[in-house]
């Protein structure tokens, strides 16, 4: 029977959802919040607020809580932390026990903890900076349908990273033409090509006709070098039938790897098609379009390293991670922390990298992260410097505009990839010396020289807008 | 006239092929893979050669040139045996591995010696 009789009314939230002695446990989903409150409202109050609407909570009391089990299900706001830089916002630390939560679901973790609250009266911003998934719930997890160790593997490439190419213009091609495109950067050394994340089954180019030709491009690439590759054929569509009849098609025709807009479609068709790419052996490439939406105000949205999370855990092979040095942006070491929740099996708290928990993957594999938008051949030592081996590298313009065709222009990235990986091996410093290793690589290919001189002047340096707080130096 | 180089590939011509990793670049010195050697034994991984006839090089096995070199740290060592088996198999293209038991992958793998003259291929 239950110790307490009924009480109507409106309660302070934090007499039920604020408790700062609790420790957390193993099992529970934790989340740090980053809470612009009201002007007046106390940080415990409004931290317990988002805590309350993102759990069991509601404005006023009702009857039917005392039927429940409060203290098992509630979520507990335990700790609020000043965000330097920044004295109107706060970090809000809130744990929710693991069984409010549909096993293997990052759709229910997103309703549950975005669902509600972003438009709260009492907030005036909130953004979701940070999730830790106890290695429990990540079990119940599908995961990456292949993984970094399968993909290389599968494709017979070692110790070095992959490179890819954009097919542009993004939009207006004809499916032969497009094959064109894709057959000529393939054949001069690209590992994949891909399609923009906007190409679907338009009027101008119909998917099958799209598949049909750029497999065909595909084949013939393959038997002329002996190397293995791949396109990433978009089944991105209107409904998830459609989407699963493409990528079964894509599969008919012999390709490699398929690609998806997670966020776009939905965590629900999404993580639908991981499984089916897990069961069928199917690469998955997966873009981030629409992100930045989401992910690039300081003070509401998402943390894109939430999305990574929840991405890795629904399933893909390839994630869309930011360059740091092309067009789009993206913070050195923040990026530097959302690539190793992309890769690691596990991922120690790191707060000048952003990382606000122990994150644990257990034997979940690891994802390429993908650098592209606005790099070409002389980013190559510093991209190989921060991203690492295991990592996809991709040109767009950096291909296809190279003076003597795509061809060439996949010739000089793969020469000049190769001499960076060369030169790394052999203890140069890659940042330091980066010039110095592709001038040398291109006194033996001339498409490498024409590509270095096509490239020289071309820079992106503008302020990053959402930066990492970290207190400022002494 | 526009000033392209041309640059076509066959499917049955030898230097239209390429081996991965490396294979962009010109033929290494035998400096170029001592100091490959040495990258693959500091990271702690376990050499091995293996070989192929160029028709086959598409398979995901080679032949195994004895059995990987575990414990080998040194590195004129792992040349000897590259070298051996070139001597032994000089029809054959022949390949480095760097295998990674921790992360069960090869950390690198390339090919060291193509045989000097290739079959044309159907």
């Amino acid at each position: 029977m239950s110790a307490k009789g009924y009480e109507a009314g409106v309660k302070d939230y934090q007499l039920t959802y604020w408790d700062p002695d609790y420790t957390p446990k193993d099992t529970d989903i934790l989340a740090v919040f980053k809470v612009t409150p009201q002007p007046g409202v106390p940080r415990e109050e409004a931290a317990a607020a988002v805590c309350a609407e993102s759990s069991t909570g509601t404005w006023t009391t009702v009857w039917t809580d005392l039927l429940t089990d409060l203290e098992h299900y509630k979520g507990r706001a335990y700790r609020i932390e000043d965000v330097p830089g920044d004295p109107e916002a706060f970090y809000a630390y809130i744990a929710y026990p693991i069984d409010l939560f549909e096993e293997g679901s990052v759709v229910n973790v997103l309703t549950s903890l975005a669902g509600n609250v972003f438009g709260f009266k009492a907030v005036r911003g909130l953004r979701l900076e940070d999730i830790r998934f106890p290695l429990h719930y990540v079990m119940t997890c599908g995961g990456p349908p292949n993984g970094i160790r399968v993909e290389r593997d599968k494709l017979n490439k070692y110790g070095r990273p992959l490179l890819g190419c954009t097919i542009k213009p993004k939009l207006g091609l004809s499916a032969k033409n497009y094959g064109r495109a894709v057959y000529e950067a393939l054949r001069g050394g690209l590992d994949f090509t891909k399609d923009d994340e906007n190409v679907n089954s338009q009027p101008f180019m119909r998917w099958r006709d799209r598949f049909d030709f750029v497999m065909e491009a595909v084949h013939k690439a393959e038997a002329e070098t002996g190397e293995r590759k791949g396109h990433y054929l978009n089944v991105t569509a209107p409904t998830c039938e459609e989407m699963l009849e493409r990528a079964e098609y894509a599969k008919a025709l012999g390709s490699r790897i398929i690609m998806h807009d997670f966020l776009t479609a939905g965590f629900t068709a999404h993580t639908s098609l991981a499984n089916w790419c897990r069961r069928n052996g199917m690469l998955l490439h997966v873009h981030r379009a629409m992100h930045a939406v989401i992910d690039r105000n300081p003070k509401h949205g998402i943390h894109f390293r939430v999305l990574t999370k929840m991405l890795r855990l629904a399933g893909g092979d390839h994630l869309h991670s930011g360059t740091v040095v092309g067009k789009l942006e993206g913070d050195r070491a923040a990026t530097l922390g959302w690539i190793d929740l992309m890769r690691e099996k596990f991922v120690s708290e790191d707060r000048s990298r952003g990382i606000f928990f122990d994150q644990d993957f257990g034997t979940m594999p690891g994802m390429f992260p993908v650098a592209s938008g606005g790099i070409h051949v002389w980013h190559m030592p510093v991209l190989l410097a921060i991203f690492g081996d295991d990592a996809v590298l991709q040109f767009g313009g950096g291909t296809l505009g190279h003076p003597w065709g795509n061809a060439a222009g996949a010739t000089a990235n793969r020469v000049a990839l190769e001499a960076c990986v060369e030169a790394r091996n052999r203890g140069r410093d890659l940042e330091r010396e980066g010039g110095d290793i592709l001038r040398a690589a291109a006194q033996h290919s001339p498409e490498l020289r024409e590509a270095l001189e096509t490239w020289k002047e071309v820079k992106f340096e503008f302020e990053t807008v959402d930066r990492l707080e970290t207190a400022p130096a002494e | 006239m526009l000033d392209i180089q041309p640059h076509e590939l066959r499917v049955g011509d030898p230097g239209s092929r390429k081996y991965e990793t490396f294979s962009y670049l010109p033929p290494f010195t035998e400096e170029q893979i001592r100091d490959q050697i040495r990258y693959i034994i500091d990271r702690g991984w376990t050499c091995a050669v293996e070989y192929t006839e160029p028709e086959r090089a598409d398979s995901a096995y080679w032949h195994m040139w004895k059995l990987p070199l575990f414990g080998v740290t040194d590195v004129d060592e792992v040349l000897r045996e590259l070298k051996a088996c070139r001597e032994a198999h000089p029809d054959c293209l022949v390949r480095l591995m760097g295998y990674d038991n921790l992360r069960q992958t090869q950390g690198l793998t390339l090919v060291v010696y193509r045989p000097e003259t290739e079959p044309e291929q159907c």
